[in-house]
């Protein structure tokens, strides 16, 4: 049976890297004893994949894991007894069944949104003329950025992966910028990516730590490439009841 | 959320920013207003290594049992943290609330191995208190240190205030109950210090005072208060099942070393090696029951989800139920997806057979520590691994399947000679021919490869070789040079190889294990210099510590090559580990003689550990 585990990532485990996120949820499996299917072979090791590594410093309301069970209580119970045995900054949000064909997220992932604020004492001096000009930056028949790449650096089109971008405000009224960017293996694009160039344009300089990211969802493309249609990881599961 | 100490920026600059954040499953979280103790437990190395130490845990849990204290972990910042936090000015911080050092009541520092020393400064350092005990102030958290180095404490002896001796759970809580008392009473440190001074098992350097004679040994070593006592002995457990362990380990979110549910089956050991501390300090031997053993391999692998168990002891091939609980963790784990990692046992049928059960066969080595080429110097150390036991147990593991073979030695052992040194490429060589005398051509899967590797001796504080004088650094370099040349005179040499360990840590080590309060001026001055992480390759430093001994006056060779005379007072001697200097004088005539000593438990030699009345000396009086 397939299941998808929806779960943020908050606080202080935003500086926990990919590849621990994924021991530390083996771990997590089984002090919650969940009944997950194991590979065969000499060293065996449990069926469960994530869908987009999240860089660190980031923080997430959508992360997702895709396991593999032999059986399970009901989605609300399984969350209840996931979320017992987590550290603070980790949270199960939901616990989905999977038609035995779906594909692994992994695979899936077409695009995430993200918000992007700016660190205290990194802002913008004046808000209106900042996003003014990334509205013109925006306009462009195409963005170009520099990537480093083995060979050497090369000049690509970032444009056709930025499929949303509008100015907002966080709870406590400070000015942000929420994004929806490709994501998955066909195309990736670091949201800060877009934020650098249009600062470099305008001959600003975005410090290294200027930025605080946080990724709110990621979906699938359930439809082609021209006319999108996002879907998140998570619909695509059912509750078990 | 919890605050952290350190920001974002800094976090997200260093390597590994896990280190430092704190918030693992099973971390104990506590409000320290709320508690009358706070207590700071730093092991002064890396977070990886740190975190895979059992004894820190034990006490970890043990400690915060208690309503009236709460137990938090230091480790050695890295490098690039210790940079910053010294241009930031950034005070060292304990994991749990990641509150300052300095506002704890007590840093208790667990002393593993020599070449940390310069770390414990470190950690002092950017703890913001003062290197030495005597510029402290009741502002200051009291220092304890404890672990085995505490049984040679005299070269750190400037930097606590008090020494814990031996087994950490038998007399923590009446010094923590003494602390509370000292404090209501409105009294300082020093009356604290002073009452310590006489429980059991605690020693408080600024209380004693050392003469030397002339020659530079010590005269004499005396308490300078009335109600100091004497000697001091150490502390041990009586009955191990009667003590807690760790019920809930913390689970680190970064890979460290040890990164599983470790079982301590028995402490102490039967087998009296005569170059081994651990062998000698933790006496008697004393076992844990199948049943405990069973009870926490469950609890512990629920409450971390770790997928792999091992065992923990000193040898536990003597342990009485091993065949028992290996079994029992086979066929109540295995199937569940958790890794059963087995410790060296001795290579028999059964050990054998459990191995090709829990691992694959084709990856993995056996592992020999013959620790001597020849017999005749396998029974000065008193090593009891005979050449015929280990070829025999070559043979039976090759028919099992395995071809690489470990063999573990060491060099500059006293009375050792060139045929000694030959004598272990020989016997690599004898395992080699073993392996294509046994297996048919037909049959072997590869060629056998037989590892040997050799670290240089150090003679330590309470065993039998504590008298021993150790080789100069060109000496035990020429030495592993000679086994290199006879390991290329063998006819399998392409299935032989043959490395030896670093020579100048061990000279070092060599003075810090058998140093008095006159090291301690060189540690001190060797940090200053910037010696930080020396028991790491990449950062010793050896020319540091060599201008360090130059500018502080203090000779090398007094504390490594020079011959000791048999009633030299030495800077440990205060100390009673139970296991009488009269015995470590006869085993050390017998190995000069060659004469091997029976273990534990075919007679017992009279070590003098029978006082704790426990344990394998009590086994078959009941």
């Amino acid at each position: 049976m397939k299941i998808r585990i929806k779960f943020a990532k908050e606080g202080a485990m935003k500086f926990i890297g990919h590849l621990d996120m994924m021991r530390y949820f083996q771990k997590v499996m089984r002090r919650a004893q969940v009944d997950i299917r194991y590979s065969e072979g000499f060293s065996p090791h449990q069926i469960m994949s994530f869908a987009a590594p999240l860089g660190v410093g980031v923080t997430s309301r959508a992360e997702y894991v895709d396991i593999e069970v032999l059986s399970t209580d009901s989605s609300e119970r399984m969350v209840k007894r996931i979320n017992d045995v987590l550290t603070e900054g980790v949270e199960v949000l939901s616990y989905k069944r999977l038609p035995d064909t779906a594909a692994a997220a992994m695979s899936v992932v077409a695009a995430a949104d993200y918000t992007m604020r700016f660190r205290e004492g990194y802002e913008p001096e004046d808000w209106d003329d900042f996003f003014r000009g990334l509205d013109d930056f925006l306009q462009q028949e195409s963005i170009l950025v520099l990537k480093k790449t083995k060979k050497g650096e090369r000049q690509i089109n970032i444009k056709p992966w930025i499929y949303k971008l509008e100015r907002d405000r966080s709870e406590n009224g400070r000015n942000q910028i929420k994004i929806r960017v490709a994501a998955g293996s066909a195309a990736n694009l670091k949201p800060e990516l877009v934020i650098q160039a249009y600062m470099e344009s305008r001959g600003w300089k975005l410090g290294e730590f200027a930025l605080l990211l946080h990724r709110d969802e990621v979906y699938a493309n359930q439809a082609g490439e021209e006319e999108p249609d996002f879907c998140p990881l998570e619909q695509m599961g059912e509750n078990i009841e | 959320m919890r605050r952290l100490a350190l920001s974002d920026e800094i976090l997200l600059s260093v390597q590994q920013p896990a280190r430092y954040i704190g918030g693992e499953v099973n971390m104990c979280i506590k409000n320290p207003s709320q508690v009358d103790i706070r207590f700071a437990m730093c092991f002064p190395d890396v977070y990886e290594i740190g975190m895979s130490h059992l004894g820190m845990q034990i006490l970890y849990d043990m400690f915060n049992r208690r309503d009236d204290v709460y137990c938090e972990r230091v480790f050695s910042p890295w490098t690039d943290l210790d940079r910053l936090m010294r241009q930031e000015q950034i005070p060292l911080f304990a994991l749990e609330s990641q509150d300052p050092v300095k506002n704890f009541d007590f840093l208790g520092i667990t002393i593993q191995y020599e070449m940390c020393y310069t770390n414990i400064l470190q950690i002092l350092d950017l703890s913001k208190i003062p290197l030495h005990g005597a510029d402290r102030t009741d502002g200051d958290p009291i220092v304890i240190g404890g672990g085995p180095c505490a049984y040679n404490p005299e070269p750190l002896a400037d930097f606590f205030d008090l020494f814990y001796i031996g087994e950490g759970e038998t007399q923590y809580d009446r010094l923590f109950d003494l602390y509370k008392k000292i404090r209501r009473s409105g009294k300082n440190r020093w009356d604290f210090l002073k009452e310590a001074a006489r429980l059991p098992g605690i020693y408080v350097p600024m209380f004693y005072h050392v003469t030397y004679k002339e020659d530079g040994t010590i005269d004499s070593f005396l308490p300078n208060q009335d109600g100091i006592p004497k000697t001091i002995s150490k502390e041990l457990v009586q009955s191990l099942d009667d003590a807690p362990y760790i019920a809930n380990p913390i689970v680190p979110f970064i890979k460290v070393t040890q990164d599983r549910v470790v079982l301590e089956i028995q402490r102490g050991c039967i087998r009296g090696c005569r170059f081994c501390q651990a062998g000698n300090i933790y006496r008697p031997l004393r076992e844990h029951s199948l049943e405990y053993l069973k009870n926490y391999a469950r609890q512990m692998l629920n409450s971390t989800g770790h997928e792999e168990i091992s065992l923990s002891s000193l040898s536990s091939s003597d342990y009485s139920c091993l065949k028992e609980l290996v079994t029992f963790l086979i066929n109540e784990f295995q199937g569940k997806g958790v890794n059963i990692s087995l410790p060296s046992l001795r290579i028999d049928a059964f050990s054998l057979d459990v191995m090709s059960k829990v691992q694959d066969v084709k990856k993995s080595s056996l592992t020999f520590a013959p620790e001597a080429g020849t017999q005749r110097l396998r029974d000065v150390i008193n090593k009891g691994l005979t050449e015929e036991v280990i070829l025999k147990g070559a043979a039976e593991a090759f028919h099992g399947g395995w071809n690489r073979v470990k063999l573990y030695f060491m060099l500059g052992l006293p009375t050792e000679t060139l045929e000694d040194r030959e004598g272990i490429a020989l016997l690599a060589e004898k395992v080699a021919e073993t392996f294509y005398d046994e297996i048919p051509k037909e049959e072997r899967h590869g060629k056998v490869q037989v590892l040997a590797s050799s670290s240089f001796f150090v003679p330590k504080p309470f065993t039998p070789f504590q008298w021993a004088a150790m080789c100069t650094r060109e000496e035990f370099l020429q030495r592993a040079y000679s086994v290199k040349d006879k390991f290329k005179e063998m006819k399998n040499k392409k299935s032989l190889k043959y490395t030896y360990h670093d020579a100048d840590v061990t000279v070092l080590e060599g003075v810090l294990a058998r140093g008095d309060r006159k090291v301690a001026a060189v540690i001190e001055r060797a940090y200053e210099k910037g010696a930080l992480y020396d028991s790491w390759t990449e950062h010793f430093q050896n020319q540091i510590w060599m201008d360090a001994f130059e500018e502080c006056g203090v000779e090398i060779d007094f504390y490594t090559t020079r011959e000791r005379e048999l009633d030299e007072v030495f800077p440990w001697d205060f100390i009673d580990t139970g296991v009488t200097r009269e015995f470590l004088k006869r085993e050390w005539e017998k190995a000069m003689k060659g004469q091997v000593t029976p273990n534990c438990r075919q007679q017992c030699s009279g070590c003098g550990a029978r006082s704790f009345e426990g344990g394998v000396c009590f086994e078959n009086s009941n």
